[in-house]
């Protein structure tokens, strides 16, 4: 055997094999395609929709969308910055961007003509960097509501409107812990709220839980914190210190993860973010009510046998309803393979017309006032009252008299507030930790924001 | 046999080594690129801070200081070592009972296949599905538990719990494995020396303590030297059924690794937390080789 040609034989096989997979990268980011990447399977019609309009409107241009699961999704994101097989375009997260524009991935957005007046109050500034510069355009927004199973409700005398009219404090829990706590059941058909009432024996809680919170609580304790007038750092954006060690604040989370002591609220335990999140303990009849995100209207309308409504957010101390208004934007990469393509598809993505039609899928609603307008008469169409989420952004448009809306936190370093702020929740909510020892984890990550 | 001796002595063929090198060279490539490559730049990177997307910058010793001062690093290292003791442990003694058992009792190859099934299960889809099973409110483990009259048990929900629980599936999973190659040391064995024995009257306890166990030292050394840097490396069931919770109670050293990498872009401590894994499971390697005599037979 000549071993010279094997040699070279080989060599030429693993080159090959090598360019291939370089090929095999940039494949379908040639000028005429435009990638597309999103998390949510339930919003992939609607964008697909949209792509065709824009096929259309742009001869010769074709978009390919990839969807990926929420855990897949930034993974693979970030792989895909090294690899240099990022997408064009992609869906970002407020709590991911800081960290994208520190790593100089994305594109400023500068030059596309984002008027914020365009889109609901507060969703297109949110995406301005540190620099001054702007890496999304405004995509949806979602707000917290309260779920409940309106048999479980029936069946404890609460209407409606009593639901709706909740308020609570740090001290009593007000109404709104009256209501958990006749909403829970335990063994033996006692309620919370009466005597003889079996905490350790709850059939079904008043209120689901989404654990511990993290750093953020959206579904959990953030608007609870919110309405009692608190916030989680110095400034409304790009704060530099996060304030978890506010005595206002551990007073909302000792009395919020109290309600899981007395029995009123999911334990820790039964929480798991992957098999038992809140919708799921209350699709089990395990819980009669739940806050959660308008991103799962649609999961928790679709229900078999349980007839779900929603309620707007308590009126905490500060007499205002809270909840977060959190928006999606999309962001082009910095290296996006076709550039003038990537931006073209981002205005389209951002435009009234794309907007409107997303909306028309009654699936999310999207961020421009008309987009939203569509969604809502979407969703009546398919028999579901989306006022309480709707309904604290007109106020707050209105002056804000009875709701406050507040963003998801926007500070840098949001990767590491995760990493110390996940474990510390769990800590207080699963093993009874008390809510002073956040004392020292907001001093940490104080610290590293200080860097 | 003898050999013939009519045919010519062998002489060594001068192109031999190149074709030696040629037969090495893809195992060879595959070491420099994957193995011996990673780890002098996984060595290189841990004195650096660096992002990955960003130029790497040499910071001297920084990360090694950080790491040595940092309290979750070492709770991550103990919860390691728990996990570590719980899994090798139950996972030992239990191989090595089923595989005296099979060779003992029965030479079925069905029997060996049903022992081997659950390590043809991918490591998530095992994860995953004991996860469903141990849900405190909705598994049927649960449900039977309850059943029994019991109170329901956080799986892996509870600090106490949730190590054993994650080691105990990992067992589920990797014991029928581990029991084979036992087996296949006891298949070595050679049986005229239980038959001696039962002529001289041992019970099977005592020739299991008197034949097999010195005779399978080699074999059960080897299993457990590779047993346990397996086991230090335990990554993908924690990742898909606690995520390192509650509050790091199952914050093994590999997934706090995984999120200072690839979570909060810190890849220059991450190595550096990395060739301390490294360091401490070469260290273990060389002492339960040199503990346990794993390149002698006591077989005369």
């Amino acid at each position: 055997m000549r071993i010279r040609t094997v040699v070279a034989l080989t060599g030429a096989l693993a080159l090959s094999l090598v360019t291939g997979c370089a090929q095999g990268g940039a494949a379908g980011s040639s000028s005429d395609t435009v990638t597309y990447w999103l998390w949510d399977a339930n919003q992939q019609p609607a964008y697909e929709a949209c792509a065709e309009d824009f096929e259309r409107e742009n001869p010769g241009l074709t978009v390919e969308i990839t969807q990926l699961g929420w855990d897949d999704y930034w993974t693979k994101l970030t792989a895909s910055f090294i690899a240099g097989t990022q997408p064009d375009v992609f869906t970002d997260h407020i709590q991911k961007f800081g960290q994208f524009a520190d790593l100089k991935v994305l594109e400023p957005l500068d030059d596309l003509g984002i008027d914020d007046a365009a889109y609901q109050p507060g969703l297109a500034a949110n995406w301005m960097g540190q620099d001054g510069h702007r890496y999304g355009a405004p995509k949806d927004w979602d707000t917290v509501a309260l779920f409940y199973n309106r048999k479980l409700t029936k069946a404890a005398g609460l209407t409606a409107a009593q639901l709706n009219d909740l308020s609570w404090n740090p001290e009593d829990g007000g109404t709104f812990e009256k209501a958990i706590a006749h909403l829970t059941v335990d063994r033996n058909g006692k309620r919370g709220d009466e005597a003889g009432f079996d905490r350790n024996n709850v059939k079904v809680y008043g209120l689901a839980t989404n654990g511990g919170g993290d750093g953020d609580g959206q579904t959990q304790w953030s608007t609870f914190a919110a309405s009692a007038g608190w916030t989680y750092t110095n400034e409304k954006r790009w704060g530099t210190e996060y304030q978890y060690d506010s005595s206002t604040f551990q007073s909302v989370i000792k009395w919020y993860f109290g309600l899981a002591e007395k029995g009123y609220m999911v334990p820790f335990t039964d929480y798991n973010s992957q098999s038992n999140q809140a919708n799921t303990q209350v699709s089990s009849g395990r819980a009669a009510a739940a806050f959660d995100g308008a991103w799962m209207i649609s999961s928790y309308a679709g229900f078999k046998n349980l007839d779900i409504a929603t309620a707007v957010t308590p009126a905490g101390p500060t007499g205002r309803r809270a909840t977060m208004m959190n928006g999606l934007a999309d962001s082009i990469t910095k290296d996006a393979h076709n550039m003038p393509g990537a931006k073209k598809w981002v205005t389209y993505l951002a435009s009234a017309k794309c907007q409107q039609k997303v909306g028309s899928y009654g699936i999310v609603f999207p961020a421009t006032p008309d987009g939203t307008k569509a969604a809502v008469a979407a969703y009546e169409k398919k028999g579901i009252d989306v006022s309480a989420f709707t309904r604290p952004v007109a106020d707050e448009k209105a002056g804000g008299k009875e709701f406050a809306t507040f963003s998801y936190p926007i500070t840098n370093y949001a990767a590491d507030v995760y990493a110390l702020m996940h474990p510390a929740m769990q800590d207080i909510f699963g093993n009874g930790r008390s809510v002073t020892s956040l004392d020292r984890t907001n001093s940490q990550i104080n610290l590293i924001l200080d860097q | 046999m003898t050999v013939a001796s009519t045919s010519p002595p062998l002489r060594r063929p001068r192109g031999d080594g190149a074709l030696a090198a040629l037969f090495v060279a893809p195992a060879m490539l595959g070491f420099l690129v994957f193995l011996l490559w990673p780890t002098l730049r996984g060595v290189y990177l841990s004195f650096t801070r660096f992002n990955l997307l960003t130029p790497a910058e040499w910071v001297g010793l920084d990360n090694y200081v950080r790491m040595v001062n940092d309290p979750i690093f070492w709770d991550s290292l103990t919860v390691t070592v728990e996990y570590v003791a719980i899994n090798i442990g139950v996972q030992t003694v239990s191989a090595l009972a089923i595989a005296v058992l099979l060779q003992r009792l029965t030479q079925s190859a069905v029997l060996r296949g049903i022992v081997l099934t659950p390590y043809l299960m991918s490591n998530v889809v095992a994860g995953i599905v004991w996860l469903w099973i141990l849900d405190t409110q909705l598994g049927i483990g649960n449900e039977i538990v309850a059943g029994l009259g019991f109170d329901r048990i956080p799986f892996l929900a509870d600090e106490t719990w949730a190590i054993p629980t994650i080691a105990v599936i990992n067992v589920w999973r990797h014991v029928g494995y581990t029991a084979l190659l036992i087996f296949a040391g006891l298949q070595a064995i050679p049986n005229d020396m239980y038959e001696a024995a039962k002529v001289d009257g041992a019970s099977e306890w005592r020739m299991f303590r008197r034949i097999t166990m010195p005779l399978l030292r080699p074999v059960l050394a080897v299993v457990l030297i590779m047993t346990v840097i397996g086991s230090f490396q335990v990554f993908d069931t924690v990742a898909v059924t606690t995520a390192g919770g509650p509050a790091n109670a199952t914050n093994v050293l590999q997934f706090y690794i995984y999120g200072s990498a690839f979570g909060r872009f810190q890849f220059g401590y991450a190595s550096a937390m990395s060739v301390a894994l490294l360091i401490v499971l070469s260290a273990i390697t060389f002492l339960q080789y040199r503990l346990t005599r794993a390149g002698h037979t006591d077989l005369g």
